[in-house]
């Protein structure tokens, strides 16, 4: 199932299958880490169009809304442990 | 010439904390990316050579999008080594970088920082095997502790220049990956409690009544135990020990006099007030020492314990939506926060802001809306004695201008505010050492800066006063002063002295004899009309001339229109505490209604971007 990280539940895990917003977000996001292939936990979003905090291998990153939308991943809840949470 | 090292590395992995013990100097160190924005020099002597070395801003790349990531490559380009410092417990996402750092023409070592942190986390690294597979010296470190360091010092000569091939994004995260499989391994295991929290303090249900908390408590712990060492402070030392002596300096100069209004002041029937004298050994001296040097200290130790747990960046999460209602991002509230101990800082910290626009909205509002911890003091002080109701105002009418001017900004200048995208660090339990060592260099930074404006701050006044210029200032402004604000005209002096040093000049109202309302808008006027000269100079360098221009203006307008409408409605028609409230209400009220344009300025621009 192929959603957005806003979609995404808290505790979901999955890969990044795509980011949709020109190569100079692909690149920025791409420098931290969050690059297509990557799995990725989300642990929890504000409401209302606020942040979304997920973890990756050892790190947790808040993305605003505005990104996150635009971060896109296959949900495969594989058992991702996030030592960094 | 001394050979350079520069040190580069991820946001928040230590490189100030190795810099400092490399070179002994001591640097301004925090669990949060964006510490450092400017480069920091300093001495290195082996014993076979002494070098520079450079700790630059923390980059993920150095293929630079920002001012801050700007800065570290260039540096990179300038160096005789670099010291990529890695974080061990983030091996995967570091090596980005290292793989670009070694793709440049210059000998590199590696320090795999926190590696302690990495075993406690079960990440386990081969180092041999990363050393072999990188081709380039690694040398496992734990610097806040110093350990490893000797090490590093040591395994200097033996950095080597790979000047690898350059890879596009995407190779150079499978190579990554390729080579993490083989050197790294991670072992599951149970979370601490600290890990517990850190999920909590994310969630905006227990999230945000945690940020309302934490900010309570910093609020009450820096005014009352502000307050309290002040009372002491001024009891006993001023009161008890300090006012004898100047009795009897006075009694020696003969209690008038040009030296005597210089170093004592006007006698208040007889007798020294050390808020009202205006001698440089009076008011100069309690001002600094008796009142904004017990604030501040309290200040930055709460600050302190903030900056070094790691708790900020889960407070900007937090603070993300109201934010993006006034034109910023979550980051923003970082610099509003350290503009509460001073604006100095917090202007560099602006630094850390992608756009120009982001950048004039925080500068503009954190100068109008944010007093530094100098003046808090002073007005607490002061206007507390009116009564809470009166103290209330003054905060009320600031957040009020915060949240109304942002909202305005945002809409009146053109571009858009990106979202953020911010690295959360792990919490951290603060090093007493660490924290003592930060409090001791912010208040020698106090002394050393304020020492000067505060005194000479004063021996102007008194200058200003004799030669009769605040008197014929004082008339020709008076339709602003008196028919606007509704002051006595020698008002002006305080604006003045207030470019020079903002709480001197608060210290300065109380010679005027002002009723409680006048006091109030005196204030936050002296709060909004223009930033002090110190905090000038940065804003200048962040946002240049054109912006800063545009922004002073929106500054004086600002605080002539609060000045005016406290003036009209304060007391006259609403009482203090009922407007202190109103004025918070609406404030919350109005942030609400007016729903915020920048997501879908965002999502306009991603989308062109996208399509080109």
């Amino acid at each position: 199932m192929q959603v957005n990280l806003v979609e995404m539940k808290p505790g979901q895990s999955g890969i990044i299958s795509a980011v949709q917003g020109g190569r100079g977000l692909e690149t920025k996001l791409s420098q931290i880490g969050l690059h297509r292939g990557k799995q990725v936990k989300k642990i929890s979003s504000v409401f209302s169009r606020g942040p979304v905090t997920i973890c990756i291998d050892n790190f947790q990153i808040a993305v605003g809304y505005g990104k996150a939308v635009r971060i896109i991943v296959e949900v495969d809840n594989g058992e991702k442990n996030c030592p960094g949470r | 010439m001394a050979r350079k090292i520069v040190l580069v590395g991820n946001p928040n992995v230590g490189k100030s904390v190795v810099f400092s013990h490399l070179t002994g100097s001591k640097v301004m160190i925090s669990n949060y990316g964006g510490t450092t924005v400017e480069f920091t020099r300093g001495k290195l002597d082996t014993e076979e050579e002494s070098f520079e070395v450079l700790d630059a801003p923390g980059t993920y790349s150095l293929t630079p999008s920002s001012k801050v990531e700007e800065v570290a490559s260039s540096l990179v380009d300038q160096a005789d080594l670099v010291v990529n410092v890695v974080d061990a417990t983030n091996l995967e996402r570091n090596l980005f970088l290292t793989t670009e750092v070694l793709e440049r023409d210059v000998p590199a070592i590696i320090a795999l920082n926190m590696i302690d942190e990495a075993g406690h986390k079960g990440v386990r690294i081969d180092i041999g095997k990363l050393e072999l597979l990188l081709g380039v010296p690694v040398i496992p470190t734990v610097a806040v502790s110093g350990e490893g360091l000797k090490d590093l010092v040591d395994a200097l000569p033996r950095a080597i220049n790979k000047k690898a091939e350059p890879l596009e994004i995407a190779d150079r995260w499978s190579h990554i990956g390729a080579l993490i499989s083989e050197v790294q391994e991670i072992v599951h295991r149970h979370h601490s409690w600290l890990e517990t929290l850190q999920d909590a303090s994310l969630r905006p249900l227990t999230g945000i009544p945690i940020a309302a908390g934490v900010l309570f408590i910093a609020f009450q712990l820096v005014i009352g135990l502000g307050e309290l060492i002040a009372g002491f402070i001024e009891k006993y030392l001023f009161n008890g020990l300090y006012e004898p002596l100047l009795v009897y300096l006075s009694g020696l100069m003969g209690g008038s006099g040009l030296l005597h209004d210089i170093l004592i002041g006007k006698l208040v029937g007889g007798e020294i007030a050390f808020e009202e004298s205006l001698g440089v050994l009076t008011t100069g001296v309690f001002v600094e020492f008796g009142v904004v040097l017990p604030f501040l200290t309290v200040f930055y130790f709460v600050l302190g314990f903030l900056e070094d747990s790691g708790y900020l960046p889960r407070l900007a999460v937090m603070a993300d939506r109201g934010m993006h209602r006034i034109g910023l991002h979550g980051y923003s509230i970082i610099p509003m926060v350290l503009g509460f101990g001073c604006n100095v800082p917090a202007a560099l910290a602006v630094r850390n802001l992608e756009s120009r626009r982001e950048k004039f909205i925080a500068c503009t509002l954190m100068a109008v809306a944010v007093p530094c911890m100098a003046q808090l003091a002073m007005i607490v002080g002061l206007v507390g004695r009116y009564g809470g109701a009166y103290l209330a105002v003054v905060f009320a009418s600031l957040f009020f201008i915060w949240i109304v001017l942002g909202l305005i900004i945002d809409r009146v200048r053109p571009g858009y505010t990106p979202s953020m995208v911010m690295e959360i660090p792990p919490y951290r339990i603060p090093s007493l050492r660490a924290q003592a060592k930060k409090l001791g260099m912010r208040i020698k930074g106090l002394i050393v800066h304020a020492t000067p404006y505060i005194l000479g701050g004063i021996l102007l006044v008194n200058i200003l006063f004799t030669v009769g210029l605040v008197d014929y200032l004082g008339f020709i402004f008076t339709p602003i002063i008196t028919g606007i604000l509704g002051l006595p005209g020698e008002a002006v002096s305080t604006l003045l002295i207030g470019f020079l040093r903002k709480d001197v000049a608060v210290a300065m109202l109380v010679p005027l004899g002002l009723s409680a309302r006048q006091f109030v808008i005196g204030a936050v006027v002296l709060a909004a009309y223009f930033p002090c000269a110190a905090t000038f100079t940065v804003l200048v360098k962040e946002m240049g001339v054109k912006d800063m221009l545009k922004s002073a203006a929106i500054m004086i307008v600002t605080a002539l229109t609060a000045g005016f409408a406290l003036n009209l409605l304060l007391d006259t028609i609403v009482p203090a505490a009922y407007l202190a409230v109103g004025l918070v209400t609406l404030a919350i009220i109005l942030a609400l209604i007016m729903g915020n344009t920048s997501d879908r300025r965002e999502f306009s621009d991603i989308d062109r971007e996208a399509q080109e």
